[in-house]
């Protein structure tokens, strides 16, 4: 996956604004606001998310297929250009469960980039983020790096 | 055993293994595309995730227990191509307040997993 030109830096509002299907389209997942090394990235709730009928509650894949995007642009965002990675690994905890009828919010940062290996964290929210829903850490391997 | 609308979402079927033990479907659809050519990663760990709860709810038979998950870990070990995925989940140890459950994704061979996740749920009886 390497050898074709790529463009200079990367933007995510244009890259949610553009895209055009896929499984982040098909859970509503849209973007929020950006920083040099972190994305913020929406999840409304839908009633097709839920993985609680009984109470209602978001399933908890909704919120890891959100994180695992927010901390992914978090990684282009650092490497300043739209470059091939994969999910290596992902840890979430679920702290509690999301609001129902509430947005997610989910923050992803890039703390990390080393030769072929980038290092990322956050957090998700419903509103107040001094009390995450879930918390994040994980790994992409950099498929350019090879 | 219903299935919640996030499975129904994955388009998640159930079915058994050789031994009669639960295993999940997830029949490949553009809805689950990730970078092109490969399945979402988000989608194989919450396909993992629902493995995991049917295995955690097998195990607990008639327990009306509710069950909390605590976290997962997950490790992507290979890209999930354009074609069905498999799940299934094993309970590692069933205690009186906190279960462990592993879960495996696969494709071709359920000897090559091409994701692996361990879960940690909370019990309430």
């Amino acid at each position: 996956m390497t050898g074709f030109p790529l463009p200079p830096g990367f933007d995510p509002a244009r890259f949610f604004s553009a895209r055009v299907g896929g499984h982040g389209s098909r859970l509503g997942i849209g973007y929020q606001a950006h920083g040099a090394d972190w994305c913020e990235l929406l999840l409304p709730f839908r009633s097709d998310l839920i993985g609680d009928p009984a109470r209602g509650v978001l399933a908890s894949g909704p919120i890891l297929t959100l994180m695992d995007m927010a901390t992914s642009v978090g990684v282009w965002l650092k490497r300043g250009a739209f470059l091939p990675h994969a999910t290596l690994d992902l840890r979430l905890d679920y702290l509690r469960p999301a609001t129902p009828g509430r947005t997610v919010i989910g923050r992803g940062e890039c703390y990390r980039v080393a030769r072929q290996v980038a290092f990322v964290r956050g957090i998700a929210h419903d509103g107040d983020p001094g009390d995450p829903v879930a918390h994040v850490a994980g790994t992409f391997m950099l498929l350019d790096a090879a | 055993m219903t299935l919640p609308p996030y499975a129904e979402l994955l388009g998640l079927t159930l079915d058994t293994d050789d031994a009669g033990h639960p295993i999940v479907a997830m029949a490949f659809a553009d809805d689950l595309l990730g970078r092109p050519g490969f399945v979402h990663g988000g989608a194989i760990g919450g396909m993992l995730e629902m493995a995991a709860w049917i295995a955690l709810r097998h195990a607990l038979g008639s327990d009306a227990a509710t069950i909390k998950p605590i976290n997962v870990t997950i490790d992507y070990m290979r890209g999930g191509r354009e074609r069905t995925i498999w799940a299934a989940g094993s309970v590692t140890r069933l205690g009186a307040r906190i279960a462990n459950v592993a879960a495996i994704a696969w494709q071709d061979d359920r000897d090559r997993p091409i994701a692996a996740a361990r879960l940690n749920y909370l019990l309430r009886r």
